[in-house]
This record gives structure tokens, sequence and C-alpha cells, in this order.
């Protein structure tokens, strides 16, 4: 199907599909599952953002609970001081605040680079949220409590019955697919490509046109912004705006669901944040039918995340979409055909880089990524 | 009088800080990783010193536990990081974050989310001059000491004793020093023990100003990573400095500025710092290794 070829229309069919999926889906299901719903996709976006800056442009970053907690916050002040706004506005708004603390942050991140980078975003993460309790601004962000958010209810189009529920999880969702749409054609982009290049070789691509700085900033800029997209979503399907709710846990789970995924995978990216959502609600399930302490299971989901991180790193660098591709690649008869990595979207920078193959020992050069 | 107060803080938290960041330094130095689970380390060594206080052990009989707590958790961690030891530095990054994020709910299980209160070995009431009270305790000089007796205690070990040697010749040149006979991971997992033990000891410091609890640890985690990095992450006699730099800017910024953008302070300072000499205040000068 030569048309399918065509990069635009295969993601816009992919859009038009999740669409539909998310009504399907979304129609069917008691409004505790909607919640679900609309905090899978949330956290979602926040790391689809994250694994564009540090899958495809090689940047980790320990920073985006904050971005989260920016967009959220700038939600929950428009809404409490505006209330006559449009959500749509308030949550645009939102996002370009996460964007352009995401410039601030990025321009002096593109000189950083490995530990030191994860240490700045660190101290990013840890600092930023202890700011709603200075003196200064504590009657404007409500201090340790945080700020109550108003929740737009539904239209009144959609009859009186309509759950605030399933309306948040189409809000949601309709941001999480718009979001991975344009991430999509981003790293299908010349954009995504320069930023690949950057990832596997700063030099080679420095000497072939590509200005480095100016790429890594924006990929942190499109990072922050999905961050803050998040936030604000949070703030909205939450109903709460807190400190409490971006505690640097949060950054390094977001870190977990874009490394369980396979970075640089936005498909993987949503793997990730529905394990994300989902595990804890099983385990509390699961701790309260064994009769398990509240302690012990409240932190479970943590220590698994720790256990993640550390076997996906020296056990199975690609992640789970990096094994569901290689399965694919197993099945399909073709398969030969590709690059042998699998990875024909990839030719390109591998040509940049000179040495074939060696990419393949870092996770953060190797991992498969493109669409 | 509230400036000498307040520089007074800052050496006595900046001496902590020099702590942390030499527990960093001595890893970078062998192993060329971050260890980023050092705050979780010394949050779970605390906690054991903290166990065995409120079992009925002493102060010191507590301190000595936790720093033999650290030497273990130490050697554990070197354990889990040697897969990726001489990797890519981010796959190490991550790595000491899942064992942070780990340690971190371990103690969350144990312990619960709520901080304890851990009490100081000496008084923490200021000392008296003439009639006013300076911001400088018995408890502080107990810190400043210790901190001052480890640094001089590392220095020695490194410059004047064969281990310190072997450590030194297995961590500039392992190939080497395997080729003269010594046993290089063996000398690793031991400087890791060593670090977590420096670390053990910061935590124990701290802890009666921070309380102890899952998190509460994360900023010393930051504090003590920007003190290595204004000391260039690879000198022990930098980061002892850039502790105390530190501390004198984070106690003048909390004075005057307020308590809550500390941490924010510490995110300034380090991208300065950062961004002038990208190889830390006390560094050599060198290009970047292609």
């Amino acid at each position: 199907m030569p048309i399918l070829r065509l990069t635009l229309l295969r993601h816009l069919g992919w859009a038009v599909a999740g669409l539909v999926g998310l009504y399907l889906l979304t129609s069917n299901v008691e409004p505790y599952r909607d919640l679900q719903i609309a905090t899978i996709a949330y956290t979602a976006i926040a790391a689809a953002g994250l694994t564009l800056l540090t899958g495809t442009s090689g940047q980790i970053s320990l920073g985006q609970g904050a971005f989260m907690a920016v967009g959220a916050y700038t939600t929950a002040v428009l809404l409490e001081h505006r209330p006559e706004w449009p959500l749509g506005l308030v949550v645009l708004l939102s996002t370009v605040a996460a964007a352009v603390v995401g410039a601030l942050v990025g321009a002096a991140a593109a000189r950083l680079r490995g530990p030191y980078l994860a240490g700045a975003t660190l101290a990013f993460a840890v600092g930023l949220p202890a700011l709603a309790d200075y003196r200064g601004l504590r009657h404007v962000l409500g201090g340790a409590n945080g700020l109550v958010v108003a929740q737009p209810p539904p239209p009144l189009s959609l009859g009186e019955t309509f759950p605030l529920e399933r309306w948040q999880s189409w809000i949601a969702g309709c941001c999480l697919v718009i979001t991975l749409f344009l991430l999509a054609n981003l790293q299908r982009s010349r954009m995504g490509r320069n930023m690949r290049a950057v990832r596997d070789d700063e030099i080679a691509a420095a000497l072939s046109g590509v200005d480095v700085a100016r790429t890594q900033v924006l990929a942190f800029v499109v990072s922050a912004t999905c961050g803050g997209l998040a936030g604000a979503l949070l703030a909205v399907v939450n109903g709460l705006a807190a400190p409490g709710a971006f505690p640097l846990a949060l950054s390094l789970s977001l870190l977990t669901a874009v490394i369980l995924g396979g970075l640089g995978s936005l498909a993987g990216a949503v793997y990730g944040a529905t394990v994300l959502v989902l595990v804890p609600g099983w385990l509390n399930n699961l701790a309260e039918s064994l009769g398990v302490a509240r302690n012990v299971y409240a932190n479970l989901p943590l220590a698994l995340y720790g256990v993640v991180l550390v076997v996906v790193m020296i056990g199975f660098p690609h992640g789970l979409q990096g094994g569901v591709r290689r399965v694919a690649r197993w099945l399909r008869p073709d398969g030969s055909a590709r690059s042998r990595d699998g990875n024909a979207s990839r030719a390109d920078v591998t040509r940049v880089t000179t040495v074939p193959g060696t990419e393949s020992d870092s996770v953060l050069r190797g991992g498969p990524d493109g669409d | 009088m509230r400036f000498v107060n307040l520089t007074l803080a800052g050496v006595a938290s900046g001496s902590i800080y020099a702590a942390v960041a030499l527990a960093l330094v001595l890893i970078w130095r062998s192993t060329r990783i971050v260890n980023f689970a050092q705050g979780g380390m010394m949050m779970v060594t605390t906690f054991v010193a903290y166990t065995v206080g409120q079992h009925g052990g002493s102060y010191w009989l507590a301190l000595a536990a936790a720093l033999g707590a650290g030497a273990v958790l130490g050697a554990l961690a070197e354990l889990l990081v040697r897969p990726v030891e001489g990797g890519p530095p981010l796959n190490a990054v991550i790595v000491t974050l899942g064992l942070l994020v780990f340690l971190q709910a371990v103690a969350g299980m144990i312990f619960g989310g709520t901080p304890r209160s851990y009490s100081p070995a000496f008084s923490i009431g200021g000392y008296l001059i003439g009639d006013t009270r300076l911001l400088f305790s018995p408890a502080d000089l107990f810190t400043l000491l210790a901190v001052v007796t480890v640094t001089v205690a590392l220095a020695v070990l490194f410059r004047r004793t064969a281990t310190g040697l072997r450590m030194r010749a297995a961590a500039f040149a392992p190939e080497v020093a395997r080729l003269l006979g010594v046993r290089v991971s063996r000398t690793l997992t031991l400087g890791w023990a060593l670090a977590a033990v420096v670390g053990a000891l910061a935590g124990v410091l701290v802890a009666p100003s921070i309380f102890v609890g899952p998190n509460t640890f994360d900023a010393m985690l930051v504090f003590g990573f920007t003190a290595a990095v204004i000391g260039g992450l690879d000198s022990p006699s930098g980061a002892v400095v850039g502790g105390l730099l530190l501390g004198l800017a984070l106690s003048y910024v909390s004075g005057y500025a307020g308590s809550d953008v500390v941490t924010l302070g510490a995110l300034v300072v380090l991208v300065v710092v950062l961004m002038i000499r990208p190889a830390g205040l006390f560094a050599r000068r060198g290009g970047r290794r292609v």
C-alpha cells in the first residue's frame, strides 16, 4: 500500500484510530476506569516528552516532574483568578509557561553532559516544588497544602448526566493523541534526524552542519512543553496542585516508564505510562487481600520501579518495546530487507556516525526508535 | 552579627556537604560514576543508627553501626554497578538512580513516610560570647571536627599507605595496576565501601537538623553533588573547599532570602560554576575527550 508510506497520512491514521479507540473504551467503562484512563493519558504525555528528550536527543532529565509542577500550578492559579477563561486557553497558557521554563533550563542544560546534566536536573526537581512554600509566593501558590482546582464540568450539550470522569478522560485522551501525533512527526522530521545525529555523535553532527546546542535546547523545550501539558491535565483531573504531588520519585518513575517502554519509542512511552498507573492499583488490591501493612504496599510500586531501572539497564537495554519489536521482526517475512538492527529510519544517522554497529553497546544510542 | 552567625552556620553545614561531596568524589575518581544512590545509602545508614538508638544504644554505638552498615552497603552497591562500569555514562546514572528509588521505597516500607527526629551527640544551643548567643553550637563544632578528621585520614590513606597507593593505581590505570598484581575489582569494592562510610558519617551528622525520613536526604544529595562539582568532581580537597563554599553561599541564601529557596540556590550555584568552569573551580584544564 504505497499511500501508507506517506508518514503524515500514516500518523493521521493512527491518530484517528486512537481517538475512535478512546471513544469506544471510555464509553463502556465505569467512572473509576475513566479516571484511570485520564491518569494514564497525562502520564503518557509526560513520558512521551521525556522519551523524545532522553531517547531521541540523548539528554537525561530527572526534572520532568518539576515541569509538570509548573504546568499544574499555572493551571491552578489561572483557574482560580480567571474562572471565566475557557479551559483550552488555560491549558494552553500552562503549556506555554512550562515551555518558557524549559527554554531557560534547556539553555543551561545544553552545555551539560551525562552525570552533570543528571545532577543539575535533579537539583531542579528537588528544588522547584519547595518554591510553593516560599514566603513571597505562599499566598499565591498555597504553601505546602497546595491549591484546590475547580474542575470544569462537562458541557451541557453532552447531557446532564454525563459523568465528569469521562469528560476528563476525553480531554486528557485527546491531548495525548495530539501530543503523540506531533511528536511522531517531529521524530521523523529534519529536526528529529538532527536530534538523533546529536545523540549518536555530537562532533560528527556538528561537522555535518547540525547546530548542536540549538537542537538540544529545542528537545528540552519540547520535553518541558509535554511536561507542562501533563501537569495542567493532572491539576484538572485531580482537582489539586500541591508540592507533595511532584516529589523526586515522580520524575524518577517517569524515567522508569520511558526506560520500560524502550528509550525513544513513543508507543513504549504509552505502555510504560500504563504500567506506571495500573501497577500501583493492582499491588494495592493484592496487598489488601493479603493483609499487608499500608507502609509496605504504598511503597511497593516504588521499590518495583527501582528494581526495573536496575534490571532493565543491566539486562534488557532495549526495554519492553524493544522486545515487542524483536518479536515482530522475527514474525515478519521481509524482515531481512531492513537494516540489520531492524531500524530503517536510523540509516541516515548511522551514515553520519561512520562506524555502524558501535552504537549497539549503548542503550541511549542503541535503543531502536522511530515511530 | 547576623552575617557572622550566618557564616558560622554556613561553615557547619558546609562541612557536612563536604563529607557528602567526598563520598561522591571518591567513587567518581575510581569508577567515573556519579553515585546518585548516595542520598539513599546515607538515608539507610542513618535509619540503622536511628534503630540502634531506639533500642537503647548510645550515640557512639549508633554511629559505629551506621558506619559499618555504610561499608557493607557501599560494597554491595559496587557489585550492582559493576556490569555498567566503563559503559555509557547514562546507563550507570540510571542504575544508581534505580538503587536510590529502591532504597527509599524499602525505608518507606519499614519506617513509613513521616520523618523521625534524631538527637545530636552534643548540645545544639549556641556558644555564648558575652551575652550574645552565636549560631554555632558544640554539636556544630563536633561536626566540623569529625569531617576534618575524616578528610585528614583520607589524605593519609591515599598518600602514605600501600592500600591507598593501590586504590589510586586501580583508579587511574586499571590495566597497568592489574599487571602489577593489584586486585583491581577488589580495590574498587573497597573504594566504594570507604566512600559509603564517609557518606554514612555525613548522614548521622546531618540527621539532627533535617530529621530522618525516606526523602529527607534528597536535598543533601543535591548539595553534595553541587559541592563536588564546584571542586571539580575529581579532587578530594576540591570537594572539601567546594562543600565549605556552598555551605556559606546557601547559608546566606537561607538567611537573607528564605530557607525554601536553598535547593534552587544550589541549582543556580551549580549552573553558574558549570558555565564558567565546566570542569570545576579546581580542576586542571583539559579538553573533552572525543
